[in-house]
């Protein structure tokens, strides 16, 4: 392999931005191209669930920080339309190509839409992804709607349904399940979740979807029909029902993408459809789909805040140094979230749980921690405002520890009761991987 | 890597807490880390590694409990409770505490210039930087957050003194001192109760009223938890920034290049407290005990142990810090132990490095060639809270305070940064 002379990063989010960082970081001298299809200059998204809804930070706030200068030449508003792994160039909405001697693919997820035919093109219908999202939807909360329906009680839609509340907004949340949360993170936690929706005064409608999105003569959302057939007046709809991988782009590249991700090995290099690594096109971030060695035989793909980063660092030194050099992308997964007055952090993968076990505190109470098992091992722990004590687990799952773990904590139980990690009263996650946090 | 046996251990452990090596334990801690958790010959594990205090501070396998019961108190502490009342009594004094630490900084700024204003000479001089600066800063500031009368400070003084020494290991203290331990104990609840019924007479809006009347979810603090909980906070505030202070200064006295940069360089104040916390950090261990089984670095400690963390041997960790032996005014990613880790991080952390920001850098900016009268300077008896007794320094000139900048009228606050 030698050493590149152009470098091209095509998303130019949190992972293409800390990656073109880590590139310089490296003692990458080369000509460095970040390519991204929105306006802006990278941001921060986990605000836009959170302080930018509920009016406290303004997207312009969302701004990440820099940590070195890049000297960079900046493509943005420039969605990346193909690429050519022959010819070695991205091909650019318009027609320009952009030429690479090494390229990371760092297109990220965007909020799966709702289907235009059962009303997702009305005014008033929205999801949560961007700067704009962000903009647009707090512009609607911000005028007062009389209900707002949010569909889907995983991250992004407690969040959401949350803020409503904060803002004295009658909020209606639909889940497909029998708990909020419950694919992530099993029943103990969708259990209490339960009771956060209910002191919110959340109208929480389980095992229910939605039918159809109708709107009224001018293309204005009224209400929505909901599979019991129930109709519900809502002026706002917001669709929180999972990511897809943005790889349209990558469709015919030879490149093993699709909704689901872009698939590369442990070192961050894109695999080929015939499953072999592409020597100079790497992948980080939302977009990426990769064997970890804490969860054998699968691929994951993580959307989290701390995967983006830390697979942008590691992409980006495998770029430029010699694989005898290539380090191995193998974090365990840590993500967030702030939901009615809540901090829910959590270290691991619960959704791989078989088993589930209260360690500390009361899920009747307010602070507790849950650690999730798998085949008598440690896999998972989430804490419930008691994020202090989650590295503890995050080492105990790092050594193997064994499930449930012997800790006998202060404010842990009498007697440890492990639970079948799938109990919860909407039966079982539907997905390996959590739908996650960034 | 070298066994250490566990009588090695204990007697590098000791050497470390000699009198005689107050002012440099630092190579005793170097030695123990060979083994960076190590049981000495009475029992009692010391954690020595950078990655293995991270862990254990933030192990809910650990227990604040020291397991002394000459330390036992009727009543703990939050520093010594566990979940779920510590979490109950943190939660209180969090809630009353932070809020009113926040938006000090310029009341810090004018204690600072008053304390240094009385020195102020265009002669060569002398200060005792404990006694005219860092021993009165954060004991006026934490008297007035807490609505403790100044005047008071003669009888509570010695008593914070007497106090901290028993945080010392029970076999580094002697007899009297132990006698003169529980005395002073009692004069403590004594007096702390006095102060307590002559607030809830005439309740004011400092944070002792606060706790007074606070009624959170889980009920407020009964009579004993307030006492208790002032006591810590009253000798937080008197025994630890004293020693921030003093170590930065003395610090800054042996590294003039980073006195000097200082000087010039306001911004760098932030960074270099850090390094003090990392450097010469003013708590220097933390004690715990185990409630099950842990392995950790190729050992096992076993269930009902007693474990000090040794958190300023961690802080020279080779394996976590480059050139772990420098002072590195600017040092980047400094993940020091100085203010703990885990739900016992310290609560005036805050507070503890706007006081010393503020101090240091004023020290900087107004004295003109400061150096040290004694190089170790005479060092307080206190091991576990360490620092110096006294820090006289001569100097050529203390200047008055530098005229505040003043803010451009018309502009309104900036939020935040951009770019």
């Amino acid at each position: 392999m030698t050493s590149p002379e152009r470098i091209v990063v095509v998303g130019a989010s949190l992972a293409g931005l800390r990656a073109a960082e880590a590139l310089r970081d490296e003692g990458f001298a080369g000509e460095l191209t970040l390519i991204g299809d929105e306006l802006y200059a990278p941001y921060d998204r986990p605000p836009l669930s959170k302080a930018v809804l509920s009016g406290r930070l303004t997207t312009e706030h969302t701004v990440l920080p820099r940590l070195r200068n890049i000297d960079a030449r900046w493509l943005l508003g420039t969605a990346a339309a193909g690429l050519d792994l022959g010819e070695r160039r991205v091909l650019l909405d318009g027609g320009r190509q952009v030429p690479f001697d090494r390229l990371l693919v760092a297109t990220g997820t965007r909020a799966r839409s709702w289907p235009a035919e059962a009303g997702g093109a009305l005014h008033g219908v929205h999801t949560l992804r961007t700067r704009d999202d962000a903009d647009r939807l707090r512009g609607e909360l911000a005028a007062g709607p009389r209900r707002v329906l949010v569909i889907g009680a995983g991250f992004t839609g407690g969040e959401v349904a949350s803020v409503c509340r904060d803002l004295g907004l009658a909020v209606t949340v639909t889940q497909r399940s029998g708990a909020p949360l419950g694919s992530a993170l099993g029943g103990v936690i969708g259990r209490a979740a339960l009771r956060w929706y209910h002191d919110a005064e959340v109208d929480l409608r389980l095992n229910t979807t939605v039918r159809a999105l109708e709107g009224d003569g001018h293309g204005r959302l009224r209400r929505a029909v909901l599979s019991d057939g129930t109709v519900l007046e809502a002026e706002v709809a917001v669709v929180a029902a999972g990511a897809l991988a943005n790889t349209e782009w990558l469709t015919g590249s030879g490149l093993a993408a699709d909704p689901r991700g872009l698939v590369c090995d442990g070192v961050c290099r894109a695999l080929a459809v015939d499953g072999t690594p592409v020597a100079d096109v790497f992948a980080a971030g939302d977009v990426a789909r990769w064997p970890h060695p804490l969860y054998p035989g699968q691929l994951l793909r993580l959307d989290h805040w701390d995967n983006a980063v830390a697979q942008a660092r590691t992409a980006a030194h495998n770029m430029v140094q010699a694989p005898s050099d290539h380090r191995t992308h193998r974090p365990l997964p840590a993500f967030w979230s702030n939901q009615f007055g809540i901090n829910l952090k959590c270290v691991g993968l619960p959704a791989l749980a078989d088993q589930v076990v209260v360690t500390q505190g009361s899920p009747e109470g307010r602070c507790f921690v849950a650690a999730y098992g798998r085949q008598g091992r440690l896999i998972a722990a989430v804490a419930v405002d008691s994020p202090r004590v989650l590295d503890g687990y995050a080492a105990l799952i790092e050594a193997g520890a064994p499930f449930p773990p012997v800790l006998n904590a202060t404010d842990g139980p009498e007697d440890l009761n492990p639970l079948d990690a799938t109990d919860e009263p909407g039966g079982r996650p539907t997905t390996p991987v959590p739908a996650g946090r960034r | 890597m070298t066994t250490t046996t566990p009588h090695a251990a204990g007697e590098l452990f000791a050497q470390a807490l000699r009198y005689d090596n107050r002012p440099d334990p630092y190579p005793y801690y170097a030695q123990l880390r060979s083994e960076p958790v190590v049981c000495a010959q009475d029992g009692t594990w010391l954690v020595s590694g950078h990655r293995e205090i991270s862990l254990l501070l933030r192990d809910p396998r650990l227990s604040a409990d020291r397991l002394n019961p000459l330390q036992q108190p009727v009543r703990k502490s939050l520093l010594m409770e566990d979940p779920p009342r510590h979490d109950q009594l943190r939660h209180l004094v969090v809630q009353h505490f932070v809020p009113r630490i926040m938006g000090m900084r310029e009341h810090i700024d004018e204690l600072v210039t008053g304390l240094l204003d009385a020195h102020t000479s265009e002669r060569p001089g002398q200060l005792d930087v404990v006694a005219d600066l860092a021993y009165p800063l954060p004991v006026t500031v934490i008297c007035e957050l807490l609505g403790v009368p100044r005047e008071d400070e003669s009888v509570f003084g010695g008593l914070a003194r007497r106090l901290t020494r028993g945080l010392d290991p029970v076999n580094t203290q002697t007899e009297d001192e132990l006698r003169e331990l529980q005395q002073a104990r009692a004069e403590l609840v004594d007096y702390l109760e006095g102060l307590i019924a002559r607030h809830g007479a005439t309740p004011t809006d400092d944070l002792l009223s606060a706790l007074m009347r606070d009624q959170g979810p889980e009920g407020s603090m009964d009579p004993v938890d307030l006492r208790v909980t002032l006591g810590l906070l009253m000798i937080a505030g008197h025994e630890t920034t004293v020693n921030l202070i003093a170590n930065g200064t003395l610090t800054l006295l042996r590294h003039p290049d980073a006195l000097t940069r200082l000087r010039t360089d306001p911004d760098l104040a932030t960074p270099m407290v850090e390094e003090v916390l990392r450097y010469d950090p003013p708590v220097q261990m933390s004690g715990r005990s185990t409630v099950a089984d842990i392995d950790i670095a190729g050992v096992t400690i076993p269930k009902g142990a007693r474990v000090r963390l040794l958190l300023a041997a961690g802080n020279r960790d080779p394996h976590r810090f480059s050139e772990p032996d420098r002072f590195v005014p600017d040092r980047r990613d400094n993940a020091h132990l100085g203010f703990g880790g885990g739900i016992h991080y310290c609560i005036g952390a805050g507070l503890a490095r706007a006081e010393a920001q503020i101090a240091l850098t004023a020290l900087a900016c107004r004295l003109r060639s400061p150096r040290l009268v004694a190089d170790p300077p005479p060092y307080r008896e206190n091991a576990v809270l360490r620092g110096p007794e006294h820090l006289l320094i001569t100097f050529d000139r203390l200047s008055p305070a530098p005229v505040p900048t003043p803010v451009p009228t018309g502009s309104t606050a900036t939020f935040g940064t951009s770019g």
